[in-house]
C-alpha cells in the first residue's frame, strides 16, 4: 500500500503534538499494516512502543528509530548468509515457490555471484512446465557463463534433477542449482511432485539439497505466511530469499514471518539485473519499511 | 487467523446476550474484529477504513440490536458492502470497435500477463470467432517473446514473428500495422512487467499507450498481493488510464483482499480472474464468491439465509 515514502511521511504527519497517546499509537499501527505486517504484528510492535513510551514526549525522528530497531530486532534472528562451503561437491541448492515470484531471475543473479567468487556452477532446468523457462534459464547461463542442463517441455523434472546430479558430479561442480516449475501451496499434486524431485536428489547424494530456498514476492500479502508454512513442511525449505522490493512495496510480512518461523533469510531481490541481489540486512530492511525517503 | 469470521462474530454475540441486551459499544467491539478480518485478508487499509464507516452506520441501528443472530447481520452488511464494493458480475471485453481491436496488458513483473494474453486469446478465438493476434512488447526479461511465441503454438494462436532489437514502441506499430494489414480483429499486446515507481518503465508504456490507443488496457494483477495493491492500480490507473483488471492466481489460497482494494480505488471493473496456469484457465468474474473469500466463508449464500 503506502510506499517506505508515505510511512515516513505518515509518521512524521502524526505528530502535530508530541505525546505518544493513543491516537497516535493508533496511527502507527495502521502505517505498519500498510507494509504488509499484517493485523496482529503490528499491534504487538505498536504495543511494545506504547509501553516503553507512552506519555512521554517523543519526536517523529525518536519513534521512527524506536520502530525501525524493533522491527530490525525480530528480523536480526533469521540474517544468515548462505554459505555453499560445506564440503559437498556439488552444493545442490533447490530453489522453490509459487508462481511468478522470481525462482529463476534468482537462480541467475546467485550464479553471477558464485562465478564471481571463482566456483563452478551449473543449473538444471526443472521447470519443464512453463512456456519458455528452459529457455529463460538457458539465457541466465549464457549470460553468467555456466553450464544449463535441460530436457523437453512435460518432460519429467525428477529425471531432469537427477542428470544433472550425474553431470555435475562427473564435472566436479561447485554448485548445482536446480529451478522448479512455480506452484501454489495448495495444489498437493503439484507439491507432490516437488517432493518426488527432492526424494531423488536425496537418493542420490544423501543429506542433499543441501538448501532448499523459498523465494517470496515482496508484493504478496499476508498469503506469504501460508506460503512458507507448506513449503517448510512439505519441501523442506531452509531459508528465504525476497524479491522484488525494488517496487513500492515493503515485504512486512517477512516481520510476521520471522515471528512465526525459525528460518533464515539469505538474500533480497532489488531489480531484475544480474547485480540486483543483496544479502539480507535487518537494519537496512527495517529502516526502508518505516523511514522517509 | 480464524476461518470463519461468522463463527466468531456468533460466539462474540452468543456470550454478549447471555449477559442481557446488546449495546452499541458490543457491536463496535465485534467491527473490530471484522476489520482484522478484512487485513488479514490483505484489504487495503484505507478502503478497510472506509468500508468499516459503512457498515459501522448500519449495523449500529435499531435493526442489528434487536436481531436474534445480530453476529450473522453484521456479517451480512459486511457482505452487502463487500459486494457493492467489488462492483457487479463480470463485464465482457470491449472490443466493439473496428478491427483489429489492440488491447493492452499491463502489470508488475510476474503477475501473469504473458499467460493470460494467451488465455484471452483462446477465449476470443474459440468462444467469440475472432482472428486474434499476440504481440510480446517485452524487450527485457530473458525468453519473454519465446514465451508467448510458445503458448501461441501451443494454442493455435497467431504471434507477431520476433525482430531483433526494436523498442516496444517500434514493435506495438508493427503488431499494429501487421494485424490491419493482414485482417486481425483483435490484436493483445503482451508488455514486459515492471513496477508502478519506475518511472522510465512507466514512461515506455504510456507511450505504448499512446501509440496503440487500444480499446482495453487491462492491469493484471496478482489476487496475492498485499497492501501494495493500492500503489499499483493507483499508480497504473493514473499513468496508462486502465480499462480494467484481471486478478490472476485465485486457484490460490488467498483470500483475495487485492480485488476489492483495486475495485474500490480505481473504480474500475475486475474482468476477468485467472484460475490456473493453462490456457483455458480463465473466468468470469463473481462479486459474491470473492466476498465470502475475504470474510473467510466459502457458503456465503447460506449464512446469508439464515441471517
Ligand atoms: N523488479 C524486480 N523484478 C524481479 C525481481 N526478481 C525477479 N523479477 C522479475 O519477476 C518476473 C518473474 O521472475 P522469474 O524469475 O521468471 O520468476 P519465477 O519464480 O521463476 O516464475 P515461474 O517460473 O513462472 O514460477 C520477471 O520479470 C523477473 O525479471 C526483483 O528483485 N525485482
Ligand atoms: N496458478 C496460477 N498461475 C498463474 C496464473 N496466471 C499466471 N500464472 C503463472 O504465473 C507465472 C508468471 O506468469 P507470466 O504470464 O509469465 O507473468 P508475466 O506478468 O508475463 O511476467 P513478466 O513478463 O516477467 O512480468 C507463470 O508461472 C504462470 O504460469 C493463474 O491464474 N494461476
Ligand atoms: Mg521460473
Ligand atoms: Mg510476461
Amino acid at each position: 500500500g503506502r510506499s517506505a515514502a508515505n510511512l515516513g511521511g505518515g509518521i512524521t504527519g502524526i505528530f502535530t503534538k508530541a505525546k505518544l497517546d493513543d491516537d497516535t499509537l493508533e496511527e502507527l499501527e495502521d502505517l505498519l499494516i500498510s507494509a504488509d505486517l499484517g493485523p496482529a504484528v503490528a499491534a504487538r510492535v505498536t504495543e511494545k512502543l506504547a509501553k516503553e513510551r507512552y506519555d512521554k514526549e517523543v519526536s517523529p525522528d525518536e519513534v521512527r528509530a524506536v520502530l525501525a530497531e524493533q522491527v530490525a530486532q525480530i528480523l536480526d534472528g533469521v540474517a544468515a548468509p548462505l554459505d555453499v562451503e560445506r564440503g559437498h561437491r556439488p552444493h545442490v541448492i533447490l530453489m522453490v515457490g509459487v508462481n511468478g515470484t522470481g525462482k529463476t531471475t534468482t537462480i541467475g543473479k546467485l550464479a553471477s555471484k558464485f562465478r564471481a567468487e571463482g566456483k563452478s556452477v551449473m543449473l538444471a532446468a526443472g521447470d519443464t512446465f512453463r512456456a519458455a523457462a528452459v529457455e529463460q534459464l538457458a539465457v541466465w547461463g549464457e549470460r553468467v557463463g555456466c553450464p544449463v542442463v535441460t530436457t523437453k517441455l512435460e518432460g519429467d523434472a525428477a529425471g531432469l534433477a537427477y542428470d544433472a546430479l550425474v553431470r555435475a558430479e562427473a564435472e566436479g561442480i561447485d554448485v548445482l542449482m536446480i529451478d522448479t516449475a512455480g506452484r501454489l501451496q495448495n495444489k498437493a499434486a503439484l507439491m507432490d511432485e516437488l517432493s518426488k524431485v527432492i526424494r531423488v536428489v536425496t537418493k542420490k547424494l544423501g543429506q542433499a539439497p543441501h538448501d532448499t530456498l523459498l523465494v517470496l514476492d515482496a508484493t504478496t500479502g499476508q498469503n506469504a505466511v501460508q506460503q512458507i508454512d507448506v513449503f517448510k513442511d512439505q519441501a523442506g525449505v531452509t531459508g528465504l530469499v525476497m524479491t522484488k522490493l525494488d517496487g513500492s512495496a515493503r515485504g512486512g510480512v517477512l516481520v510476521a514471518a520471522a515471528e512465526k518461523f525459525d528460518l533464515p533469510v539469505h538474500f533480497v531481490g532489488v531489480g531484475e539485473g544480474v547485480d540486483d541481489l543483496q544479502p539480507f540486512d535487518p537494519q537496512a530492511f527495517a529502516k526502508a519499511l518505516v523511514d522517509a525517503v | 487467523m480464524f476461518d470463519s469470521l461468522s463463527d466468531k462474530l456468533g460466539a462474540i454475540f452468543d456470550g454478549l446476550q447471555k449477559r442481557g441486551a446488546l449495546k452499541e459499544a458490543d457491536v463496535t467491539a465485534a467491527l473490530r474484529e471484522v476489520r482484522v478480518a478484512l487485513l488479514e485478508a490483505d484489504v487495503a487499509l484505507p478502503v478497510v477504513k472506509d468500508l468499516m464507516g459503512r457498515v459501522k452506520a448500519r449495523a449500529v441501528g435499531a435493526e442489528v440490536l434487536r436481531s436474534v443472530t445480530p453476529g450473522q447481520q453484521v456479517i451480512k452488511i459486511v457482505h452487502d458492502e463487500l459486494k457493492e464494493t467489488l462492483g457487479s458480475d463480470g463485464q465482457g471485453l470491449n472490443i466493439h470497435r473496428a478491427p483489429p481491436v489492440p488491447i493492452l496488458m499491463v502489470g508488475l513483473q510476474g503477475s501473469g500477463k504473458t499467460t493470460t494474453s494467451a488465455k484471452i486469446a483462446k477465449r476470443l478465438t474459440e468462444r467469440d470467432k475472432q482472428k486474434v493476434l499476440m504481440a510480446s512488447l517485452d524487450t527485457r526479461r530473458p525468453a519473454a517473446m519465446e514465451q508467448l511465441k510458445t503458448l501461441g503454438e501451443q494454442n493455435q494462436i497467431a504471434t507477431l514473428p520476433i525482430v531483433e532489437g526494436q523498442t516496444a514502441a517500434d514493435i506495438a506499430k508493427r503488431a499494429l500495422q501487421a494485424a490491419k494489414l493482414q485482417g486481425f480483429d483483435v490484436v493483445i499486446l503482451d508488455t514486459a512487467g515492471r513496477m508502478a515507481i519506475d518511472e522510465d518503465l512507466m514512461a515506455e508504456v504510456e507511450q505504448v499507450r499512446r501509440i496503440a490507443d487500444p480499446a482495453e488496457t487491462l492491469l493484471v494483477a496478482d489476487s496475492l498481493t498485499g497492501q501494495d495493491a493500492v500503489t499499483t492500480a493507483k499508480t497504473f490507473d493514473e499513468r496508462v488510464g486502465i480499462t480494467g483488471v484481471v486478478l490472476t492466481r485465485m486457484d490460490g489460497d488467498g483470500r483475495g483482499g487485492a480485488a476489492l482494494s483495486m475495485r474500490a480505488v480505481t473504480g474500475k471493473p475486475i474482468k476477468l480472474v485467472g484460475v490456473g496456469e493453462k490456457a483455458d484457465a480463465l473466468e468470469d468474474f463473481h462479486p459474491e464468491r470473492i466476498a465470502g473469500r475475504i470474510l473467510g466463508m466459502g457458503d456465503i449464500v447460506s449464512l446469508v439465509e439464515k441471517a
